[in-house]
Formats: structure tokens, C-alpha cells, sequence
């Protein structure tokens, strides 16, 4: 750049960057907030003005949370759950977008379609409730796996990617006699690793977040709470409900906590996990999307 | 790989339509393997439920099962257009959808050009890094914060508004009818507008750079190069995302609205889907609900099918 910068470049160019630092800041912000307050007294937090700093630093809050059996169970459920759902989910995905991405494949056009057509039909909440009533997955575990188990947009997702390797990869492990498990998982798998890391990604979220099919379908089976679902519960005011009787919160302990201060906690609980991960597969799923996009 | 080549047939694996149905099913028997058990787990999920709408013109009782309730014709979906209640989420939903899409619609774009003009690498990086971090958190974290963040006795929105002198006393944010459709469009503009710019910033990377070197040599400064070449390098983009957007507006989700929501603000967050859910599940009346599903979902086909109609009249883009 040789051009000279006038008066007004630097107008802009400070105006430019001073709006996006806001954007990061408010963006930011509110998690530092809800971070300072799970690490303050609880007596004290009700006094406001918590910004991003604690004033009475103390790790009572997470204690609480963390001495509760129903939450620490709820937590290892919701781990479970995301790495089964993930490593399912992500295989499932790989194998029928593979099959799709083969040309001579007999049903590849109606496959192609049936599975499109559900990205723009759906029947509706209620219907799609009785549905899974009738086959009896209420208060089943297979409810959190097996409905989602196939996300179309995925599978397009990966499927694009597929038919961009080049054609000469399938061809000589064929020729060498691979069969096609063989193929997918020893080599398209392999050569796939940013789509791969994008999807498992998308999916992993997907069931670390979810909680409504717990609400909705799974709430009359203690052993299949989840954490979210959890967290929900305190959000709606009934910490009472979540620190039931087979808790025990002595006099002192109930008095060193309140709601406010153990919802924070609970929410940078359950929120921490993903900014763990998600920093390292940034570069993955930004191109995935991009190239997902520009694919349409 | 060192195996000397196996006698396999190198037949090229394209297009074969001399073999017969069932010698190529044979031959594909492990294709279909790997897809014909998720194809049909989509079908039981996905066109299951679409058997459920029959009920939408029952009496349905459970222990009668669909087959054996009484028919009722259309009488559920006279009942439902008789009931206000349904007006009022019908509004609902329609008017939170289109208040989410236009926001989302000119806060990314904005973001995006913004975003274009840095230089510093690290700088932009950073910015995206944190305004894509709420697209992957749960509602339902989403709905803690504004809880913190909005409470009328600690909340830092309160503190700052009374130390500024706006207000003299804290609001209660969250039990005011009035503001609900305002916070749950900034908690969805806050929760996806980093997320909505990806595919604005990767159009902006493509542009031709000798658009942006004419324009400077005509003497354009930064605002009209923006004006001049960014922003119509990304409007045919944009205009088929915003058709492709009015198409789902009655699909706005019903996530936040149950979170954000409360009994007292019930009027302006209840979407036509809890609606539904009210009426299924706690009265128990589910013909009724399936009624109020297969509308909407009736509603979103026809708008999706006249969107790509107009994509395709207008901009030769088809979605479908």
C-alpha cells in the first residue's frame, strides 16, 4: 500500500475499529459477568455492581454445585451423551454421504431427493411428539440419539467434499481390491479431516446444547436428566427442585448460596466445555461453512 | 499397497447399464449397507410425523389409537381459527420472525464490511473469534445471561441505566410484555450476528482485487470503495439469503421464546408451536395441537415453494 492516507482514511479507520472493539466487548462481556459473579459471595452478589472482576473472590458456588449428586450425574450424562451421539452421528453422516457421492450408486438420485424434501417438510411438534410416543422412545435413552441421528445438511456438507477429492483415490484402492468400508474409513475418511472436524464439531454441539427432547421427552426418567436440562430448571426459579431432598445443603451452606449465584456457576459449567474446543476447530469450520456455502 | 494387483476387473466404476437390477444390487450390496438403514431412520423421523397430520381431522382418542377415533372433519381447524389465542401466536411468531431476520440481515452485513477494512490479521481474527462464540452456546445459557444481565436487583444493565440517570428505579425487564419481542430480537441479533457474517466475509475475500485497484485509481476513498465495489459485490449473495430467509419466517423456533418467556409476558412470547404444546400435552386435546402443526407447516411449504419461484424469476437462483 503506497497510497498516501488522507485525513479521512484515519476518520474511518478509527471509527472502524473502535465500533468492532465495542462489538467484541459486548460480545464478550456478558460471560465475563456471569464468570465474576460465580466466583463471588453469594450475600455479597446480591449487593449488584459486579462487572468482570469478583469483589469477595470464593469458590463456595461451584462446591455447591459440585458436592450435588443429581448435578454431577446430570454432567457425566451430558458427556456421554455428546461423545456417543458425536461418534455415532459422524459415522452414520460419513457413510450415506459417501454412498451419495458415488456416481454409479443405483439409488443415488432418489436418495438424493428423500433426503433433500426433509430439510423443507416437517410435520410439526405435536405430530413429531406422538410419533415418538408410538414407538416408545419416551423416557428412553435411544431419544436423544436416534432422531437426530442423520442431520441432511451435514450429510451435504460432506458429501461436496467427497465428490471434491479427486476421482483417482477411489479408483486405485478399487482396483487394488479395497471394498468400500475399506475405502471410506481407511482412506475418504482420512484425506476428509476438515470436514470431518466441522461436522463432528456441529454435532457435538448440537447434543452438548440440546435440552428440549429432555424436557419434552425424557423428563419422567431421573437417570436421563442432562445438564442443560438442569441449568433450565434453576433459569425458570426452582433451584429447590434441582438441590432436592437428596441433597443435603446444611443451615450454613444455604445461607453462603442463592439462585443467582449458583445459576452463573452452572451456566459457565456448562458453557466452558465448548470454548475449550471450539478455538482449535475455528479454522475448520469456517472453511466448511464457506465451502458449503459457495457449493449451493 | 505392495500386493501385486489383484485379478479384480478394473471396470471403470461409472455408469454400467448393461448389468441387470439384480446383479448390480449385488455388486452395490455394500453401498446400500452403508445407506439404506440412515436412509430409512430420516424416513421414520422425518415423513412419520406427516402421517400424524389424519389426526388433525379426528376426535382423537388415545386409547381408540388413529385409526379407530372419530372422524371430525375440519371442525379442529374451525375451533382454531375461531380462538384469538391463536391470533395471538400466530403474530407472535410472525412478528419475532421478521424482526430476527432483518436485524440478522443488516447486522451482518454491516459487520461483515466492517470487518473487511481491517488489515491487521490479528485484530480481525480476534473480533471473529469472540462474536462466533454465542452461536454455540445453548439457549438456554443464552437465556441465564440475559436473566443476569436484565435483573432488576444486581443486574449490570440496571446499574449502569440508574448510574446514567435514565432511570430512577430498576426495570424489571424480563415481566414486561411490552419489551419481549425487543430483548428476544437482541438476544438472537447477539447470539448469531458473528456467526451470520462467514459466508459475507468469504464473498468479500473473493472479490476481485482489480475492482478495488480501479476504483482507487479513479479516486475513490475507503467509504465509496465500499459503497462502489464491496457492497454490490455481495448483494446478489445477499438478496438470495434474505429470499431464501422470508421463506422460513414462520419457522422463528420456539427455543427462546419457552426460555426468555414467562407466565407474565405470556401474550407477546407464546409462538404457535407452545401453543400447540400447551394444548397437546396439558389438555390433552392432541388433534387439536396436530391441527395447529400441520397449519404452520402448511404455511412454511407455500412460502418456501413461492420464495424459490421468485429466486428463480429474479436472480436465476434456485434453491431447490
Amino acid at each position: 500500500m503506497t497510497h498516501r492516507r488522507t485525513w479521512g482514511d484515519y476518520a474511518f479507520l478509527t471509527t472502524n475499529y473502535a465500533l468492532l472493539l465495542m462489538m467484541g466487548i459486548v460480545t464478550l462481556f456478558p460471560f465475563l459477568n456471569l464468570l465474576a459473579i460465580s466466583l463471588n459471595d453469594a450475600q455479597d452478589t446480591l449487593k449488584g455492581t459486579i462487572y468482570v472482576w469478583p469483589r469477595i473472590f470464593t469458590l463456595q458456588n461451584y462446591d455447591t454445585i459440585f458436592a450435588n449428586n443429581n448435578l454431577a450425574m446430570a454432567a457425566v450424562r451430558s458427556v456421554v451423551r455428546t461423545v456417543l451421539g458425536a461418534g455415532l452421528g459422524v459415522i452414520s453422516t460419513a457413510m450415506l454421504a459417501y454412498v451419495l457421492s458415488r456416481k454409479e450408486f443405483m439409488f443415488r438420485k432418489s436418495f438424493n431427493i428423500i433426503l433433500i424434501v426433509t430439510m423443507y417438510v416437517n410435520g410439526g411438534l405435536i405430530p413429531f411428539y406422538l410419533l415418538v410416543k408410538n414407538i416408545h422412545l419416551i423416557n428412553h435413552g435411544a431419544v436423544y440419539i436416534l432422531p437426530t441421528l442423520i442431520g441432511v445438511f451435514n450429510v451435504i456438507i460432506m458429501r461436496s467434499y467427497f465428490e471434491s477429492l479427486p476421482d483417482g483415490i477411489v479408483e486405485s484402492a478399487r482396483i487394488d481390491g479395497a471394498s468400500d468400508f475399506q475405502i471410506l474409513f481407511r482412506i475418504v475418511i482420512l484425506v476428509s479431516m476438515p470436514v470431518m472436524a466441522t461436522v463432528t464439531l456441529y454435532v457435538a454441539v448440537a447434543h452438548w446444547n440440546s435440552w428440549f427432547d429432555n424436557y419434552l421427552y425424557a423428563s419422567r426418567n431421573p437417570h436421563l436428566n442432562l445438564l442443560q436440562f438442569e441449568l433450565q430448571k434453576v433459569l425458570i426459579g426452582s433451584v429447590n427442585q434441582v438441590f432436592d431432598q437428596n441433597t443435603h445443603i446444611d443451615g450454613s451452606d444455604a445461607r453462603r448460596t442463592n439462585p443467582e449465584t449458583i445459576r452463573a456457576a452452572m451456566t459457565i459449567i456448562v458453557t466452558v466445555p465448548i470454548l475449550f474446543v471450539y478455538p482449535f476447530l475455528q479454522r475448520y469450520f469456517v472453511k466448511g461453512m464457506t465451502f458449503a456455502a459457495m457449493k449451493e | 499397497m505392495a500386493k501385486p494387483a489383484p485379478q479384480v476387473h478394473p471396470v471403470p466404476m461409472g455408469a454400467q447399464p448393461s448389468l441387470s437390477f439384480g446383479r448390480r444390487l449385488r455388486r452395490q450390496y455394500q453401498l446400500l449397507l452403508m445407506s439404506v438403514p440412515f436412509v430409512l431412520i430420516v424416513v421414520l423421523f422425518s415423513y412419520g410425523p406427516l402421517w400424524g397430520w389424519i389426526m388433525a381431522f379426528e376426535k382423537y382418542k388415545v386409547a381408540k389409537g388413529i385409526w379407530h377415533s372419530p372422524f371430525a372433519g375440519f371442525d379442529n381447524f374451525k375451533l382454531l381459527f375461531r380462538d384469538p389465542q391463536f391470533f395471538n401466536a400466530l403474530r407472535n411468531t410472525v412478528v419475532m420472525g421478521v424482526l430476527n431476520l432483518v436485524t440478522g440481515f443488516f447486522g451482518a452485513i454491516a459487520l461483515a464490511l466492517m470487518l473487511n477494512e481491517v488489515r491487521s490479521r490479528f485484530f480481525k481474527r480476534t473480533i471473529q473469534t469472540i462474536t462466533y462464540i454465542p452461536h454455540f452456546v445453548s439457549w438456554v445459557v443464552i437465556a441465564n445471561i440475559f436473566a443476569t444481565l436484565l435483573s432488576p436487583d444486581s443486574g449490570v444493565v440496571n446499574a449502569l441505566l440508574m448510574k446514567l440517570g435514565i432511570v430512577n428505579e430498576p426495570i424489571y425487564f424480563l415481566g414486561k410484555a411490552d419489551l419481549f419481542w425487543w430483548i428476544h430480537t437482541a438476544a438472537n441479533f447477539w447470539k448469531e450476528l458473528g456467526w451470520n457474517t462467514i459466508i459475507y466475509l468469504a464473498v468479500l475475500s473473493g472479490l476481485n482485487p482489480e475492482h478495488y485497484e480501479a476504483a482507487e485509481v479513479d479516486g475513490a476513498k475507503r467509504l465509496q470503495k465500499m459503497r462502489y465495489v464491496s457492497i454490490p459485490g455481495i448483494m446478489p449473495t445477499a438478496i438470495l439469503l434474505l429470499i431464501m430467509s422470508v421463506g422460513w419466517i414462520i419457522q422463528s423456533g420456539y427455543e427462546s421464546q419457552f426460555l426468555l418467556g414467562n407466565p407474565v409476558v405470556i401474550d407477546r412470547s407464546e409462538v404457535l408451536d407452545l401453543y400447540a404444546l400447551k394444548y397437546s400435552t396439558s389438555i390433552g386435546d392432541y388433534s387439536y395441537g396436530v391441527a395447529v402443526s400441520m397449519f404452520k407447516s402448511l404455511v412454511s411449504i407455500a412460502m418456501v415453494v413461492a420464495v424459490n419461484f421468485i429466486a428463480n424469476r429474479t436472480t436465476r437462483n434456485r434453491l431447490f
